[in-house]
């Protein structure tokens, strides 16, 4: 790389981690303060683990992005090979602008349009808190969709279609030649679909901030709340522990990726 | 038993199992809430037809004091609107401005430097984005880290918080992943010879770079663009923060509608910026399918 390029490559990546690099520092402050360091210390780390909401909060999006994610990803692969089957164009365009809705849509117009429908008919049912945890689940269900059925359908076209035919010559059923011939084929997309999902979830605000009952609080709500009093350096705690976290995850896949790669070299 | 190509009833019943749950989902929780959007903009709150939503949105005025003292009345929500657009499309150029070199360096670079950079860019994606700019916000604060910064280096201080810069800085900060993604996986792809050709040719470098990379890499900008417009012209958290609330913008308005609960204007709000978008969409489209006829 040219001088020029390597220095403009650090500029770039000191502004991008400029604002991280400050809350893994004063997450060890000692004083509540957020600009000036005053000693080493961990008592903000104990402070989150003491923190009973924010940790039900975390325990929450656990829980929303992992059902979120895993049925988005079964409706989309369905989806997916049934829009690749489709022989109609007329359908398969309408499907494809219907699909991309939520992907054009700016965040808070589909978390406006959600809400409105669950208040209208939660008003008509006469009921007295028209949003829960269902209704955010269905609307992280619905942005996550597109995700998943744009990570799958381009591996069905890059697939043979000759293989789930030769299962099927060879005795499966339909359903047998999916699980055996298409499915494995298909996976890599399968489970990118299914991890952009579940990121996708874990990191949502502006739809969930619309769609979020009283009872269910995720944390990206926590921390807005959090943020709208003074906040103290335990938030920066925690994401200090989510920043390590994906680090950790990240490390792992590459660890993943290498092996793989060496597996497939031996062959 | 014989499926698949040879009976066709049956490939077009399993068609539509397959098909099913999602076509139904997406109508009913795509399409129709969207409906919904327009059918509250239009109705007051018997839900009765009324334009009384729409027209104060274009109507509504406030009185604003200017720094010199002098007041002004002003159409509240059409300068709402136009500050939205005046910073999203500041940001998206700036955007574009620092993401594009940086994509064009990643994109020549080595195949492991590339998948390094590219992970390093993507993880603050992951990280809360409200923590992220709420520490931009210490940041610049006046008596933040880049003032205590410029102190020791005994150059004046800024005062950037509270000011339509730091809305600019946080939001170049919050979609510049956005904008060098799409933009460095064109350049990628491109073939490296058409580069070596034009300096063949007798191209200087930037002759290359003008008739040659950018309109290859142009559907790289073009996505980048939408990607960083479209949530630069919506948000509400960043304005909020680094505007100290003195920089409403449309997502704010949105947004405070919401928590008022008058949920028909802020129905309403949210439709005229959705056609808005629509129409800068097309125009968009519509200029760059003439510019490439053009150079053709």
């Amino acid at each position: 790389m040219k001088r020029s390029s390597r220095i403009y490559t650090i500029l770039i990546f000191v502004f991008l981690f400029a604002p991280i690099a400050i809350l893994l520092v004063f997450s060890f402050n000692e004083a509540k303060s957020l600009s000036v360091f005053s000693g080493f210390s961990l008592k903000w780390y104990q402070e989150l683990f003491r923190d009973s909401d924010t940790l039900r909060s975390v325990q929450n999006t656990l829980v929303l992005a992992l059902s979120a994610s895993l049925i988005s990803t079964v409706m989309g692969t369905a989806a997916a090979v049934g829009i690749h089957r489709l022989r109609s164009k007329y359908a398969r365009a309408a499907l494809d602008t219907v699909t991309n809705i939520p992907m054009i849509n700016p965040d808070i117009i589909t978390g406006i349009s959600l809400m409105l429908m669950f208040v209208f008919i939660g008003s008509r049912l006469g009921m007295a808190a028209s949003l829960s945890f269902w209704t955010m689940l269905i609307a992280h269900v619905t942005f996550c969709l597109p995700y998943v059925i744009l990570q799958v359908l381009p591996k069905l076209q890059q697939m043979d279609p000759s293989l789930p035919e030769a299962a099927m010559d060879l005795g499966c059923t339909p359903t047998q030649a999916f699980f055996r011939a298409t499915l494995p084929e298909i996976m890599p997309g399968v489970i990118t679909g299914l991890i952009m999902a579940f990121t996708l979830s874990l990191d949502d605000f502006v739809i969930s901030y619309f769609t979020a009952g009283n009872g269910f609080q995720t944390l990206p709500i926590r921390i807005y709340g959090m943020t709208k009093k003074t906040v103290t350096p335990k938030m920066y705690a925690l994401a200090t522990i989510i920043f390590f976290t994906i680090l950790l995850l990240l490390l792992l896949s590459n660890f993943a990726d290498r092996d793989d790669e060496k597996q497939k070299r031996k062959k | 038993m014989m499926g698949g190509r040879s009976s066709s009833p049956r490939r077009r019943l399993t068609e539509r199992l397959l098909l099913a749950p999602y076509s139904l989902w997406a109508v009913v929780f795509i399409v129709v809430p969207l409906a919904f959007i327009a059918y509250y903009a239009l109705t007051d709150n018997n839900f009765s037809f009324t334009l009384e939503n729409i027209t104060r949105f274009f109507t509504a005025t406030s009185t604003i004091t200017a720094e010199n003292g002098q007041s002004q009345e002003v159409r509240t929500y059409l300068l709402i609107f136009a500050r939205s657009l005046k910073l999203a499309v500041i940001s998206t150029v700036v955007c574009l401005l620092i993401g594009y070199p940086m994509a064009y360096i990643i994109s020549r670079a080595g195949p492991r430097a590339q998948k390094t950079m590219i992970t390093l860019i993507m993880i603050p994606m992951w990280m809360n984005f409200l923590i992220r700019t709420y520490a931009w916000m210490t940041i610049l604060q006046d008596t933040g880290i880049l003032n205590g910064f410029l102190g020791l280096l005994r150059l004046p201080g800024l005062h950037i918080i509270g000011t339509e810069s730091a809305v600019v800085v946080g939001m170049v900060y919050d979609y510049l992943p956005y904008m060098i993604m799409p933009i460095y996986s064109v350049m990628a792809k491109m073939d490296l010879r058409l580069e070596e050709a034009s300096h063949d040719l007798v191209c200087n470098r930037l002759q290359t770079l003008w008739r040659v990379i950018l309109p290859l890499s142009m559907p790289g900008v073009i996505s980048g663009v939408t990607m960083v417009l479209i949530p630069s012209i919506s948000t509400f958290y960043i304005s909020q923060k680094l505007g100290n609330g003195r920089f409403f913008l449309i997502g704010d308005a949105i947004e405070g509608q919401y928590v008022a609960n008058n949920l028909h204007f802020a129905a309403a709000i949210a439709l005229i910026m959705m056609i808005a978008l629509l129409a800068a969409m097309a125009l968009m489209k519509h200029f760059t399918d003439r510019a490439f006829q053009g150079g053709e």
